[in-house]
């Protein structure tokens, strides 16, 4: 798993630089359809082959400005080698420039001054040559941002709050006394996970088609946090290839022991069992609140997103899969005689046929349409129903990576995604390190008002297409300090008021 | 003066529980009442009992305890626990309702609620035996409260005062179709009761999604009011164990009660199956005659002894699994050095007593913390333990041949035990299939005492409790010895709870 690290538990034998498993970049993130996603290394080594075949390619400016710009970098910027996102100079870079350091702080530590929330908070760093470094601690931003420059991470890891500084976990004479106190509550929900039902894609590579089952996960999985159990400050953030994390912030979420994290995870969990478990989908009837909103959300994107863009029964080796979830036996003989007279049917004619099918008779004579319909909603459920690795949910010391990091195989940034405007989020749209250098170099200022003074006061990442993310980041983080803050307000106004008496 | 010692729990949990009460709670020893059949336990006890009273209630109300945890290793439904029960509960600690025309409700309440506070006070020390007792006695609370009738139920419920905000009719007919779809109840019976609690209280129905949920409330069915009685229960009680843990050494040593509440715990570490007794009468247990007595033991042990022998080694695992077993069949300390001293015969003693004598001096109770020497060690492992915790690695001989083993080897084991008849094997094989493993071993410990058993039913020596299914190794050795010697030893009456 690329971005969920097993809890630590034994922390014996830990040394402060441990090497792990780091995951591989996939080689060839380049999808089928041509729909613009380009992995660095093409642009980087074969900007002409790309350019031959990517024909009508939104990004085929980019590749050609990239090219020609070439000259006309400062003599101080590095040399193009830089657009390697593995590279650690154009880490240097995206880390000085780029990374929003105070949000980070402030969404961490939950107050503008420096608190245990961020001092004991646990950071891993994923350093070149795969190794990876736990438990480090800053006691600021500042501090944080000065280790990531000089180790020049490729990412970053969050993990909870503990007790005692992670760094002198040793130095404690009782070892039971370091243990983690608090997290925020995670979910990782991704596309590899949908391999049995996408047809567009495999593995690590993604389109905006199958990016629509990440799109129907976060609403179902988003509205059951914010109504069902009442949290309001929920981040979704781009994982920065194929799926996306959920941060949950709410204190109450974040002290949440293992047993609360393993109920909600429980509650939300729907598929169940590997490829080779059959039937996916057990739920009772009637059906719990939460899966009847849950239908109805995901019913319209069952039609477009499944049906129409996937056509997941096309080949009859799938349909009998469809089959083998259906219960009535003589309704599926008459489904698979229709089917194999006109190869190459569409799967929502398919799915039109179980129910026409059944009404003309084609099932057994006392078809049980109550244990059909039940199917059918079950069948909605297995291939658009949210799919979730429930280990980064259920442990409180389990570590996600941070927001705003960058994907070492894509060079994507790994950005908040704005729930008002989830529809519209591009995955192989957001911001890549390189682009970023790029429009940082190429920025002039007068896209506004064209004041100098203004500029002057911009920070780097106002000058780039990064802005909208770290916009919605630092009002994300200013409503939850808001929360954490106002509580205290309110006490210590009691308390002045029993002062005066 | 046996008051004092009773109390001397109560001042304290006073002291950390009700704090806030102190200063207005009455310190007056009056009778007890119990209204309820019922207790959550939250009230020490404060009358006088005899030192009599006190080791007998406590003792009754282990043996109950222990045939619960039993029930629960052999897998048993609520039902069929239910049933195993009743006589045991009926003997040992009953507890009529109010409605019955018993006139002991008082009494049976009073040794109900002391046994239990005298039980928590033995079994707070370790984490372990805490983690227990709370399991246990929750069981016992949930089986309690499933047999009383609906009136007292809820009359027991109400006196609790928890802050369960009943769900108003208002609310109710807004939710209508959720609280239906969540009430579980089969047709005709319609759920007409619901309370309004913070989902955390409520995980285990979040999480099997029994409940509906709205703003981070759940919406409780009353039926399900039971489960959260319980949960409650455990909840509580585990809070004022860790309470009762904290004060323990702080409790004034007394000289008749420390060995009574000694004796309580170090045999609450075994009765996990059901298993009290240690030593078994007549045998001879010393380093030397360890060789023959293998012959009685279970396989795992068996296997543990024949790689002892074979290696003049084990590893930290099958030294502590063997060794507490050992200690168990009544090997003492004294022995138990020698027994490891030469086994261990490639070694030197600066390296056996450096590497070695400690672990044997440890699970004795003979070194190690308060709390290791108060509890006599450790205490010798049960089935479930061995074949639950720390499954053995490479050169590893200890864990639970049945379970760890894979068939082939598994067979070859038997056949060199002397296990060779086919159908005993093929039922092995099924057993471990299907993950019996007790049963598995049962199996194997039938077909090798097969004629002593016969004999022991035909002549009526041993009754049908004593021939339960085994869940505890010391268990499989004190039967098969005693069976073997059958015409050696009386009866077996001496295999009863002789440690009391
Ligand atoms: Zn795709």
């Amino acid at each position: 798993m690329p971005h969920s690290i097993s809890p630590e538990t034994d922390n014996q034998n830990m040394d402060t630089v441990e090497e792990t498993m780091a995951d591989a970049p996939a080689k060839n993130d380049e999808s089928q359809e041509g729909d613009n996603d380009i992995t660095m290394e093409e642009t980087n080594t074969l900007p002409g082959v790309v350019k031959e075949e990517e024909k009508m390619d939104v990004k085929l400016e980019e590749i050609l400005a990239a090219a020609d710009s070439d000259d006309e970098f400062p003599s101080s910027a590095p040399e193009p080698v830089r657009m390697n996102a593995a590279d650690p100079e154009v880490m240097r870079t995206f880390y000085q420039r780029f990374f929003p350091w105070r949000y980070l702080f402030q969404w961490l530590n939950h107050s503008p001054t420096p608190t245990n929330d961020f001092g004991h908070r646990e950071f891993a760093f994923t350093l070149q040559g795969d190794i990876y470094s736990r438990y480090n601690s800053f006691p600021s931003a500042d501090l944080l941002r000065k280790d990531v420059l000089r180790l020049l991470p490729s990412r970053f890891e969050i993990g909870p709050v503990y007790t005692t500084n992670p760094r002198d976990r040793k130095t404690l004479r009782n070892s039971s006394a370091f243990k983690p106190l608090s997290k925020e509550l995670c979910f990782d929900i991704d596309l590899t996970d949908y391999d049995d039902i996408r047809t567009c894609c495999d593995k690590a590579n993604i389109c905006n088609r199958c990016w629509q089952f990440i799109t129907m996960a976060i609403k179902v999985v988003d509205v059951a946090l914010r109504e069902d159990f009442g949290f309001k400050h929920i981040m979704w953030v781009y994982s920065g290839r194929r799926g996306a994390h959920a941060w949950v912030c709410d204190k109450k979420a974040r002290t949440m022991d293992d047993q609360k994290r393993r109920s909600i995870a429980g509650y939300l969990e729907v598929i169940r069992g590997g490829a080779q478990s059959g039937k996916k989908v057990n739920v009772w009837r009637p059906l719990h609140p939460h899966l009847s909103r849950s239908l109805n959300i995901l019913a319209p994107h069952f039609q477009e997103d499944v049906l129409e863009a996937q056509d997941p029964w096309a080949s009859s080796e799938r349909a009998e899969h469809l089959l083998s979830l259906l219960p009535d036996k003589a309704l599926n003989e008459s489904l698979r005689k229709k089917w194999d007279s006109s190869p190459g049917r569409a799967s929502t004619s398919k799915w039109a046929d179980i129910d026409s099918l059944a009404r003309s008779g084609g099932g057994s004579k006392n078809l049980d349409t109550k244990a059909l319909l039940d199917a059918k909603q079950d069948i909605v459920l297995e291939y658009t129903y949210p799919r979730l690795d429930i280990e980064v949910s259920k442990k409180l010391n389990h570590l996600l990576k941070s927001p705003f990091v960058v994907h070492p195989g894509t060079g994507r940034v790994c950005v908040p995604i704005d729930t008002r405007k989830l529809e519209d989020f591009d995955p192989l749209g957001v911001p890549t390190v390189q682009g970023l250098l790029e429009e940082i170099d190429s920025w002039k200022g007068d896209d506004e008002d064209g004041s100098e003074d203004k500029a002057k006061n911009l920070q780097d990442w106002e000058k780039t297409s990064l802005r909208p993310y770290v916009e919605y980041f630092r009002s994300f983080v200013l409503a939850l300090m808001k929360d954490e803050r106002d509580p205290k307000i309110k006490r210590e106004r009691e308390e002045g008021q029993a002062m005066e008496f | 003066m046996l008051r004092q010692d009773i109390n001397r729990i109560d001042p304290k949990r006073r002291n950390v529980v009700d704090y806030r009460k102190k200063q207005f709670a009455e310190p007056t020893y009056k009778e007890t009442e119990y209204p309820h059949r019922l207790n959550f336990y939250e009230t020490p006890p404060t009358a006088d009992i005899t030192l009599e009273q006190f080791e007998q209630w406590a003792i009754d109300r282990l043996r109950v305890l222990a045939e619960l945890e039993a029930c629960s290793f052999r897998n048993y439904s609520p039902a069929e626990t239910a049933a195993h029960m009743k006589p045991l509960l009926e003997k040992y600690l009953p507890l009529d309702s109010n409605s019955s025309s018993s006139t002991k409700l008082s009494a049976e309440r009073q040794k109900d609620h002391y046994s239990h506070f005298i039980l928590r006070l033995a079994f707070a020390s370790t984490e372990d035996l805490r983690r227990r007792f709370s399991r246990v006695e929750t069981t016992l609370f949930r089986l309690r409260l499933a047999e009383d009738t609906a009136r007292e139920r809820n009359a027991f419920i109400q006196s609790l005062n928890l802050d369960w905000e009943p769900v108003a009719e208002d609310e109710r007919n807004k939710y209508f179709a959720e609280l239906s779809a969540t009430s579980g109840s089969r047709k005709g019976e319609e759920e007409t009761a619901w309370y309004k609690v913070d989902w955390e209280r409520v995980p285990d129905l979040v999480e099997a999604r029994r409940v509906f949920l709205r703003a981070g409330k759940a919406y409780v069915p009353s039926k399900e009011l039971p489960s959260m009685v319980t949960a409650e229960f455990t909840k509580r009680l585990d809070r004022a164990l860790e309470l009762t843990a904290r004060a323990l050494p702080r409790l004034d040593e007394d000289d008749r009660l420390t060995p009574i509440l000694d004796h309580l715990s170090k045999n609450f570490v075994t009765p996990d199956a059901g298993y009290f007794s240690s030593a078994v009468a007549g045998a001879e247990i010393t380093a030397r005659n360890i060789d023959n007595l293998s012959s009685h033991f279970p396989l795992c042990m068996q296997h543990l002894h024949r790689s002892l022998r074979r290696d003049a080694h084990l590893k930290h695992y099958g030294r502590l699994q063997y060794s507490l077993f050992l200690k168990g069949i009544g090997l003492n300390l004294e022995e138990s050095l020698i027994f490891w001293r030469t086994s261990f015969h490639k070694i030197t003693d600066d390296t056996f007593n450096k590497e070695y004598r400690y672990q044997v001096r440890y699970a004795y109770g003979d070194v190690g913390g308060d709390s290791n020497r108060r509890g006599g060690g450790s205490s010798p492992f049960s089935c479930q333990k061995i074949l639950m915790e720390h499954p053995p690695g490479p050169g590893e001989a200890h864990g639970c041949p049945y379970r760890h083993f894979n068939l082939e080897n598994l067979t070859s084991l038997l056949q060199q035990v002397g296990v060779s008849d086919r159908s005993v094997l093929q039922g092995v094989k099924e057993d471990k299939e299907n993950q019996k493993f007790h049963m598995a071993c049962n199996r194997v410990f039938e077909y090798v005492h097969k004629n002593e058993l016969k004999k022991a039913k035909d002549e009526g020596i041993m009754t049908a409790a004593e021939l339960e299914t085994i869940v505890h190794p010391n268990k499989y050795f004190e039967r098969s010895y005693l069976l073997k010697n059958l015409g050696k030893s009386n009866n077996g009456d001496d295999v009863k709870m002789e440690g009391f």
